[in-house]
């Protein structure tokens, strides 16, 4: 065995995320490269031509970037692996941004004279505790995963389209709630101060040194949404190998085999929702600390449907997919920003009002067109894509 | 290396004698037609139960109210002393019957491995927090019966296909693969809907090799339903006969041919008479 590295002798290894030595090498470089970017680095993408460094709002993007992954894999989870097709993951997402808020945020109150007495009172105007990440990230996830628990059952008497319209209808019962529950939400227009990411006392919303070297807010940002899309995205990766990944395609395969196999339908579909809100709620808790601002009409069905884009462009039933469909999606806008600046571009003006096209509009053109036209032509999204490139590689100069 | 024996990685299960299942006077129908009237056998542990009727006859339907699909109006279906009425499919796969089906019910996105390992489903203990660790239990128990499937591949010949995507592999295949799915969870009593349907002789061969080692080997019960009467004259214990929902009759395969009600549901009132002829 000495002579033969990688030699698959086990079940084990033979089940592993990343067979080969190959595959382990290119992701290691892949996690350097984004670390190096992450601290401010600089990577030569062609040496001496062509260098990549992460500017300040890129950084953000990235961030936002990481933590909107989370979610998508928990979309993924419900309607990629198995097959419960959810419009309401903004709903979710919501509840995990405003649990987050509620328990790890701060409260707010204001002096109102009291009438009866004509003296100043403390009236407490949003509610909010405080609390460590330690507690309010969990509190996120598991408060969006007991919702997920109680709109479960819906999937056990729907599927396709009827229960993407149940759920659907989820996301305006939760902008309704939102809206007028103003002691935790803020109310419309206002919202309230998300969750602190502070773990333990280190802050992660504020510059400082880390190991003796400096940080940006956003770079400790970057560096939380790293770690924590890594914890999650290899748990979901787990889980899609595991028993429970193999039932829940099973149900979304041939349900009535599935369970002829000896697989509870019921329960397997409440694990695909109650895993996949707590992604979502852990996924909203995170993205509006980034910003440090929650607001009640932000989690409405556009929001579902930009998910829903993440894993379709993404590639529908991955991990890896569900993560370059949530980069890809939250990049957009400004990709289309980058791209009016050259002149075969010139068409798209970056004026709110004038030109052919705004930035906004266009924005909106390839959000649509990209949709269908991956749904038609690349059904698997980028993950097929990356597929089609590695076995072309793979094989390459022969054509098979 | 040695060819390993299929009782050398499921239990060999030698209950012999005692009927495992009572199908007892059921009726189903549907907006009025019958589609069983009034059927009862009992299938004993080790023996190849055949039942053979013309198309329409009620045989899957026998099948789906075993396992769980149809729920019978009237009469009682009891394995091994529980019955089996009001239960889930789940539920009843869990106590031991396994099933192919007619039309194959693979899963076509998943490998020959992931098919095969959904089969050994309620034989994996570990809950949903542990999968997402995969660590210790998790791993181990894949590992295990990672092997039972690895055995239950290298009995049925698919070694090959092992990575393969189920939708991809020929039809042939895909019926053995059902088999092996079944085979995987250790099943007492073993539905085999027509695994030689639309099979070229080659391949019918291989699948009656595969059953008949399975009897040997595994002595478990097995209904098979299946068109090819030489197959089923050749390897079932007693057969059964219905038309039109009802039973015809019931015997060893050698009373059943000669009986003048079987040759008229089958082949109709005046070729009756010709075949008789054929036959001495």
């Amino acid at each position: 065995m000495r002579y033969r590295p990688g030699l698959v002798a086990d079940y084990q290894s033979d089940a592993a995320i990343f067979k080969s030595n190959v595959q382990r090498f290119w992701f290691s470089v892949l996690l350097v490269a984004v670390v190096v970017l992450g601290l401010g680095g600089t990577i030569p993408l062609i040496p001496g031509l062509v260098d990549f460094s992460l500017q300040t709002d890129l950084l953000l993007i990235g961030t936002t970037a990481m933590f909107a992954s989370i979610g998508a894999i928990g979309l993924n989870i419900v309607t990629g692996y198995a097959g419960q097709v959810s419009l309401g993951h903004a709903f979710f997402l919501g509840i995990g941004a405003f649990t987050g808020a509620l328990v790890g945020g701060v409260e707010v109150t204001r002096q109102v004279v009291d009438l009866d007495t004509g003296q100043f009172v403390e009236k407490t105007l949003v509610y909010g505790f405080g609390l460590d990440l330690i507690i309010w990230l969990p509190a996120a996830g598991l408060v969006a995963a007991l919702m997920g628990l109680i709109v479960a059952p819906l999937a056990f008497r729907l599927r396709g389209l009827y229960l993407a319209f149940v759920t659907l209808g989820l996301v305006f019962l939760g902008e309704h709630v939102f809206r007028e529950a103003k002691v935790v939400t803020g109310g419309v227009g206002v919202g309230r101060a998300s969750g602190v990411p502070s773990l333990f006392g280190f802050r992660f919303d504020e510059p400082g040194e880390v190991f003796g070297v400096f940080l940006a807010k956003n770079q400790k940002l970057f560096f939380l949404g790293l770690g924590l899309l890594i914890v999650l995205g290899i748990a979901a990766k787990n889980m899609a190998r595991s028993k429970v990944g193999r039932a829940l395609a099973a149900v979304r395969d041939r349900d009535i085999a599935a369970e002829m196999m000896g697989i509870p339908l019921a329960r397997y579909k409440m694990i695909a929702f109650v895993v996949s809100s707590f992604y979502a709620g852990v996924a909203g808790g995170l993205l509006f600390a980034v910003i440090g601002r929650v607001e009640p009409l932000s989690f409405n069905l556009l929001l579902s449907i930009e998910y829903i884009a993440m894993i379709l462009i993404g590639g529908v039933a991955t991990v890896s997919g569900s993560i370059m469909g949530a980069f890809f999606i939250t990049f957009l806008p400004r990709i289309v920003k980058w791209l009016a600046g050259f002149w075969m571009f010139g068409f798209i003006s970056d004026s709110p009002t004038g030109g052919f096209v705004n930035l906004a509009q266009m924005e909106q053109i390839l959000f649509g067109g990209l949709i269908i036209m991956f749904l038609i032509l690349e059904p698997l999204g980028f993950y097929g894509i990356w597929i089609r490139v590695r076995n072309y590689w793979k094989a390459w100069p022969f054509s098979y | 290396m040695r060819a390993r024996m299929l009782n050398e990685f499921l239990p060999p299960g030698d209950r012999d004698g005692p009927a495992i299942l009572e199908f007892d006077e059921v009726h189903l129908s549907f907006a009025g037609i019958k589609a069983i009237d009034g059927v009862s056998f009992s299938v004993k542990a080790g023996e190849l139960f055949a039942i053979i009727g013309p198309n329409g006859a009620g045989k899957t339907s026998i099948f789906n109210c075993i396992s769980g699909a149809y729920h019978p109006e009237a009469g009682s279906i009891e394995f091994e002393g529980q019955t089996l009425l009001g239960l889930k499919p789940n539920k009843i796969a869990d106590l031991g019957v396994a099933r192919t089906f007619q039309n194959i019910e693979l899963f076509p996105q998943l490998t020959v491995l992931d098919n095969l390992m959904l089969g050994r489903h309620q034989h994996i203990r570990y809950g949903t927090p542990a999968a997402m660790l995969r660590i210790g239990k998790a791993s181990r128990e894949e590992a295990r019966n990672r092997e039972i499937v690895e055995g239950i591949i290298e009995f049925l010949d698919i070694a090959q296909f092992r990575r393969s995507f189920v939708a991809m592999l020929p039809y042939g295949i895909q019926k053995r693969i059902e088999l092996g799915r079944a085979l995987a969870m250790e099943p007492t009593l073993l539905l085999l809907d027509e695994p030689t349907a639309g099979m070229n002789l080659e391949e019918t061969e291989d699948m009656a090799r595969f059953i008949t080692d399975i009897r040997r080997e595994l002595k478990i019960g097995i209904i098979l339903v299946d068109h090819d009467m030489r197959l089923v004259m050749d390897l079932a214990d007693r057969v059964l006969v219905i038309d039109f929902g009802k039973s015809i009759t019931i015997g060893v395969p050698e009373e059943v041919q000669r009986n003048p009600d079987v040759i008229r549901a089958y082949l109709g009132q005046e070729h009756a008479i010709a075949d008789q002829g054929d036959d001495q």
